[in-house]
């Protein structure tokens, strides 16, 4: 997995590629023009988040002819949020696959695909209904390249909208990122912005090892401004690291998915009062990038996790846990602590709703209150 | 006076129309078993269709017996499911409703039909198309509406919403497709269990049909002799994948294999409610579990996010709703046969109309449950407990 270029070193790879290609004195001019040179010259553009997801699949289903997607209502229905629009039309039956409403019994089917050497992307309608194939994603994908002492890999992506979704209520609106992310032998992917949704899914596609891919319904129609390298075909995030989103001096607020947004808007209401917040977003649950975490704590002394998960056994108690046992707790001048959704199951009536999440008043509440402020 | 020439009049149309053609209506044939001077038939006889039969000797009786009471309370039941799913229609379009919201109007007569073919302590447990179970088993449409809304006078007290509605002996609202089934079978076996004579009916979808849950527990109910009826609504579409898409074997009252099956008209309310006391007393007898498949349609898209006609045709929408909707069924046959009068049908449709607009003007004017029921129901017949919230300082309490 190599690491996404900055523009100029992109350039310079470019042209060198250009003039191997005139020295080769193969006519691949056209080629190179029309999908090297035009891309680096257009400008950054505004891409949805599920355009972007569409847009890594439609890649690295062009890509690798192993990869096909399955799950409920792709390919004729187009996706029930609309995410795989198109894809069926484009690659046919073979490659995109309408499933019955059978979970554990397609992911079984999936897994064992994997096995015998195929690439499939899994789509749940909801990460709610994915509990029905845990089974599958957990003791036959996770722990079978552990199991067989390296001779079986799977190679798998399981993915859909996770996490809360407006009225959808308690059965619909699990945060799973703390459930998957406890299991050894699975890497777990929450992407908030189109860039992280387009690099870390081609990542995941061609990474081989089994991947929980948590997408979030609230983001899907978000636009973002993708920049030129993101729309190159071989445009990657790597696994395993986080994204610095806002830069400060004052206080950490570590966040994944849709949280993300409000830990931005929160930095910018907090910025009003001189308050500089450093927005990480993790990007990935497992591997975790304590690295950047402890960098930061390091610079701002105070950690503050955000997530709309459950507080037990949450994402947040894991990266408290690590700042405690790491050299991160040397550098803390105030406890550190976790704003969470609360410990109930999700409520259907907006007002009780509103106040299960973190809102934006919650993150500046708890960072006034860490910073006595 | 007034009164004496309309029984005079109903009297002369009475007789006008045996003297006249006979009046055939989807394959119905009538015959006038009672002949009074009342005003209106008091009950008729109507031909049903026959059901196709697996693993039967016998099915139910291809006649059924119609009351003038029980056919306006059907009627009059299945007008306010219509109404008040058209209702929750605008008011989603309004975005006073959110999230998910899944529609029943078509399939009326499945419902009625089947609540009249058990009684009130019998058991029921159906998926998340659940607003017309919700009605039969005992909801009103205030309670209904006001859950939809997000209400505090909700009858899951807001905290639900359009999945999760429950009443007595009425267990959902199931989000998670399949998930009722084995659910159902388990309530059969407290049934069976406590020795009640009780029963429990099952539903699910042509969707859910497909999940290995179900299997597992036609197995299970099968074996221990469980009393469930396992109900399948077909309506002809998963979602937006049509039957034949999903299924192997479009089949789904022989799906249970060794379990006994029916497949009926669902748009029929006396086809349903007949096959619905047939298979009660073959459970009630302990014979165990039996399955019905319901054919139905339903005119809305899968829920309101879904406009329904990216995967099925507005002809066959309107073909259905022209040629077999339950309503209009059960109003011709009862018009046909003198056992209501068009005055008073429509009187019950104004009632129903005011009935919906009152449930709807609660359902928009009650308020949202209050904060502090929040963390409320977490658990059952325990002590009062703090509840972390969303941040280590909000300290919240739970209560019973």
């Amino acid at each position: 997995m190599h690491n996404s270029l900055d523009p100029r070193q992109r350039t310079q790879s470019n042209m060198a590629y250009l003039r191997s290609i005139l020295r080769s004195g193969k006519n691949a001019v056209p080629a190179v023009l029309r999908r090297e040179f035009h891309r680096t010259l257009q400008a950054a553009m505004q891409v949805t988040v599920r355009d972007a997801i569409k847009e890594a699949m439609d890649e690295e289903l062009e890509r690798d002819e192993r990869v096909f997607l399955l799950g409920e209502e792709v390919a004729l229905f187009e996706g029930a949020y609309k995410v795989t629009r198109g894809l069926w039309k484009k690659y046919g039956d073979k490659r995109i696959i309408d499933t019955p409403i059978a979970e554990i019994g397609f992911t079984g089917i999936a897994v064992g695909a994997a096995m015998a050497g195929l690439r499939p992307v899994v789509e749940y309608m909801s990460f709610n209904f994915s509990m029905q194939s845990v089974d599958h994603i957990i003791n036959s994908a996770a722990k079978t390249y552990y199991m067989s002492g390296g001779l079986q890999p799977v190679s798998i992506v399981f993915r859909g909208p996770n996490g809360a979704a407006p009225g959808v209520a308690a059965q619909h609106a699990q945060c799973f990122a703390a459930w998957y992310g406890h299991v050894p032998g699975l890497k777990v992917v929450s992407p908030w912005s189109a860039e992280d949704a387009k690099g870390l899914l081609k990542s995941a596609i061609r990474d081989d090892n089994p991947v929980v891919f948590l997408e979030n319904e609230i983001m899907y129609g978000v636009p973002f401004e993708m920049s030129e390298e993101s729309q190159s075909k071989d445009f990657l995030i790597p696994i395993g690291k986080a994204k610095i989103e806002r830069k400060g001096n004052h206080v950490t607020l570590v966040s994944h998915s849709h949280v993300v947004s409000r830990c931005m808007d929160a930095a910018a209401v907090l910025a009003k009062d001189g308050i500089e917040c450093e927005v990480i977003n993790l990007r990935t649950i497992r591997p975790m990038d304590m690295e950047a975490i402890e960098t930061s704590v390091l610079k701002t002394k105070h950690l503050i996790t955000v997530e709309g998960g459950w507080p037990q056994f949450g994402v947040g108690g894991e990266i408290l846990a690590r700042i405690m046992e790491g050299p991160g707790f040397g550098y803390l001048n105030a406890p550190a602590v976790r704003v969470t959704g609360v410990d109930i199951p999700m409520p259907y009536a907006k007002l009780l709703e509103e106040n299960t999440l973190p809102q934006i008043k919650d993150i500046v509440f708890s960072v006034k209150k860490m910073l006595n402020v | 006076m007034q009164k004496m020439l309309t029984i005079i009049s109903n009297v002369l149309r009475g007789s006008a129309s045996r003297n006249g053609a006979e009046l055939v209506s989807e394959g119905a044939r009538v015959v006038v078993s009672a002949r009074t001077y009342a005003d209106f038939t008091p009950q008729a006889t109507f031909d049903i269709k026959k059901c196709d039969l697996h693993k039967l000797e016998e099915g139910p009786p291809l006649q059924a017996v119609l009351t003038r009471e029980e056919g306006l309370q059907y009627y009059r039941t299945m007008q306010t499911m219509r109404r008040m799913e058209l209702k929750a229609d605008q008011l989603y379009k309004q975005k006073i409703i959110r999230g998910f919201c899944h529609l029943y109007d078509g399939q009326e007569a499945c419902a009625v039909g089947i609540e009249a073919g058990i009684n009130l302590s019998d058991h029921l447990i159906t998926a998340y198309r659940a607003h017309g179970y919700t009605l039969t088993r005992g909801g009103t449409v205030r309670e209904i509406m006001a859950e939809l809304t997000g209400r505090r006078g909700g009858i899951a007290k807001g905290k639900g919403g359009s999945m999760h509605m429950y009443t007595k002996h009425f267990y959902g609202g199931n989000g998670i497709v399949g998930a009722q089934v084995p659910l159902g079978a388990g309530v059969a076996l407290a049934c069976k269990y406590l020795g009640k004579n009780e029963l429990c009916v099952c539903l699910y979808g042509d969707g859910a049909a497909n999940q290995g849950q179900i299997f597992e527990t036609y197995n299970m109910a099968s074996l221990w002799k469980l009393p469930c009826i396992f109900i399948c609504e077909n309506n002809k579409y998963g979602m937006g994948t049509s039957v034949e898409r999903a299924a192997a074997s479009t089949d789904y009252y022989k799906r249970g294999d060794f379990i006994p099956g029916l497949r009926l008209d669902g748009m029929d309310v006396l086809c349903v409610r007949e096959a619905t006391k047939f298979a009660a007393e073959h459970c009630r007898s302990g014979k165990g579990p039996i399955l019905m498949e319901l054919q139905t349609y339903r005119y809305h898209g899968h829920s309101m996010s879904d406009p329904g006609v990216s995967y099925r045709t507005r002809e066959e929408i309107q073909e259905v709703r022209s040629k077999s909707d339950p309503i209009s069924m059960l109003k011709d046959r009862m018009l046909s046969n003198n056992m209501a009068s068009v005055e008073e049908l429509k009187e019950i449709d104004v009632e129903v109309r005011k009935e919906i607009e009152d449930a709807a003007q609660f359902a928009t004017t009650d308020p949202e449950p209050p904060l502090d029921d929040l963390c409320n129901h977490i658990f059952y017949n325990d002590h009062p407990m703090e509840v972390r919230g969303i941040n280590p300082w909000s300290k919240l309490k739970s209560v019973s």
